[in-house]
């Protein structure tokens, strides 16, 4: 099979059936453990458990944060930033945290469009602004073209970083940038990635220019 | 995380108001702005910040780049470091600028710190940083560790016996080279603060870095009026090629007539303890033809009073090296 035989053929990318196909009941129900019940009716569509869940915590204020289209009415403890926000009381767990620091850049998300670090924001300050995370750029079935360019190019090892570089990458279309791989990698600079797929990210991100 | 209160003004007033009521606006102090929060947030997550509250001023009318009616420009506090630097204007006439806030951090820090937050971004001293640490900056007269331990990246200018921290700043850099002013809104009203004037040597007393007074909110900066045919350049050095704070930086303002500089303004980054200014390269260059030579002699009487640490006698060629550079590319541009 070549290359681009495989490139051609990327039936099952999602990461959660993998996990759950490959023997990794244990890991999987250590990660349901510590999604609070809170979240988990927010991921399914209503937040009233996170509201209630979070009225008591002193000091907690009431937010709308508009995440991919939809409203979250939560009640959020000043310390909290966008990032665990979007992870714990969302679960939204696209978003990855990486250094927590905004030295890394993993937890890139876009808001009001523009690419930011949600670990170096408080959700607070994003009270009626527009989020979008990877879970909003598409689906398995229909991905957004940087998505399927990361797919086609290989553009990954570990995948942990994946979701910022995409959010960066997609944001980079939008930004004054040169057309050389120079221009791309220096704009990307803000998301590292610790298994070296830097080649294989520029080379996506180059894809998916040609063809805008 | 200490546990902060955390408040939305409306008004510059009534920022102000519960500003005022901090014991101090600088190192450790109990009310804090959050403009972008790139630097607040990352030091409260290491406790080396606590404040008990956060005044976050981002519905502050404070977000415009506006024409001054002199010809300069006018920048409120809460723009953020890439709307600046993409600034139609600012790529024009003031693209040393541009060429330093693009040099610095990531496109989405960029997105999100503030101009205002630029000028107060705190040193990276990894001893600042760390809380089992002792730091005159963080706590005063517990002793600096930094002069006897890692200072590789610390400042061989403006240093003293009680902290050598190095100003982080790419940004302030070009706006020294650029005299610009700081504005500021406080309890007994509005001041103007020359560029030079802001920051405050660390002597004996680190914890004192601007002359900021509790209350003090910067609102805008305001660049003069673009020197015509002045030639800009912003050059970098670090360890890697993008995404680091600089080991040596310079920006520079030139301005050379018939070969001649008649005019030129030097700030150098990543060796000072506080933005760099340097008169005495600006001595050297002027009246002097624009060649090699010149522009060496500049270096050296830049770094003529440099005072090394035990790992960083390096910085004092390299610096000297990285404005020599840049005034030639200046020269040639």
């Amino acid at each position: 099979m070549s290359i681009d035989d495989l490139k051609s053929q990327p039936t099952d990318p999602t990461r959660r059936k993998f996990l759950l196909t490959s023997g990794s009941s244990v890991a999987a129900s250590l990660v349901a453990a510590y999604v609070p019940a809170s979240a988990k009716s927010a991921a399914e569509g209503t937040d009233s458990g996170a509201t209630s869940a979070l009225s008591n915590i002193e000091g907690a204020i009431p937010i709308t944060l508009r995440i991919n289209g939809k409203e979250h009415s939560l009640r959020i403890d000043p310390c909290t930033t966008l990032l665990d926000c979007i992870r714990e009381t969302v679960a939204l767990t696209g978003t990855k945290k990486g250094c927590d620091h905004g030295q890394c850049g993993a937890c890139t998300v876009h808001v009001n469009g523009k690419r930011v670090l949600s670990c170096l924001n408080l959700a607070l300050m994003h009270d009626g602004k527009e989020i979008t995370t990877v879970e909003g750029l598409g689906t398995p079935d229909a991905m957004h073209p940087m998505q399927a360019s990361f797919l086609a190019c290989d553009a990954y090892q570990c995948g942990y970083c994946t979701s910022g570089q995409i959010m960066s990458a997609v944001a980079l279309l939008k930004e004054p940038c040169g057309p050389d791989d120079t221009s791309v990698k220096e704009l990307m600079s803000g998301n590292i990635c610790r298994c070296g797929a830097y080649a294989n990210i520029v080379e996506a991100i180059q894809q998916v220019r040609k063809n805008v | 995380m200490h546990t902060f209160e955390f408040i939305r003004p409306t008004d510059p007033g009534s920022a102000i108001a519960a500003a005022a009521q901090s014991k101090t606006a600088q190192q450790g102090a109990d009310v804090r702005f959050m403009g972008g929060g790139t630097t607040l947030i990352d030091l409260m997550k290491l406790n080396v910040e606590t404040p008990d509250r956060v005044l976050d001023i981002n519905r502050l009318p404070l977000d415009k780049i506006e024409a001054t009616p002199d010809g300069g420009l006018k920048i409120g506090a809460t723009v953020r470091n890439s709307d600046l630097a993409y600034h139609p204007k600012v790529q024009k006439d003031y693209a040393v600028l541009s060429q330093a806030i693009l040099n610095g951090a990531s496109a989405q820090i960029r997105n999100m710190a503030t101009v205002g937050g630029n000028l107060l971004q705190r040193t990276r001293c990894v001893y600042f940083r760390d809380t089992a640490m002792s730091c005159n900056k963080r706590e005063p007269g517990t002793g600096c560790p930094a002069i006897t331990g890692h200072n590789r990246t610390l400042a061989i200018l403006g240093s003293s016996e009680h902290c050598i921290a190095t100003n982080p700043s790419d940004m302030c850099v070009a706006m020294a080279a650029l005299e610009a002013t700081i504005h500021v809104q406080g309890a007994k009203g509005s001041r103007s603060i020359p560029f030079g004037d802001f920051h405050l040597l660390p002597g004996s007393t680190p914890q004192r870095e601007t002359v900021l007074e509790p209350g003090d909110l910067i609102t805008h900066v305001t660049l003069p009026p673009p020197i015509v045919g002045s030639r800009q350049m912003y050059l970098k050095l670090r360890d890697r090629a993008s995404y680091e704070f600089a080991l040596a930086s310079a920006a520079v303002v030139l301005t050379i007539a018939s070969g001649r500089i008649t005019r030129a303004r030097v700030a150098l980054g990543g060796v000072g303890t506080k933005p760099w200014r340097s008169p005495e390269a600006e001595g050297a260059l002027t009246g002097k033809p624009a060649n090699d030579a010149t522009f060496r002699q500049a270096a050296e009487a830049a770094l003529r009073n440099a005072k090394p640490q035990s790992e960083n006698k390096f910085k004092i060629e390299l610096a000297k090296r990285c404005l020599a550079h840049a005034l030639k590319m200046a020269s040639m541009s």
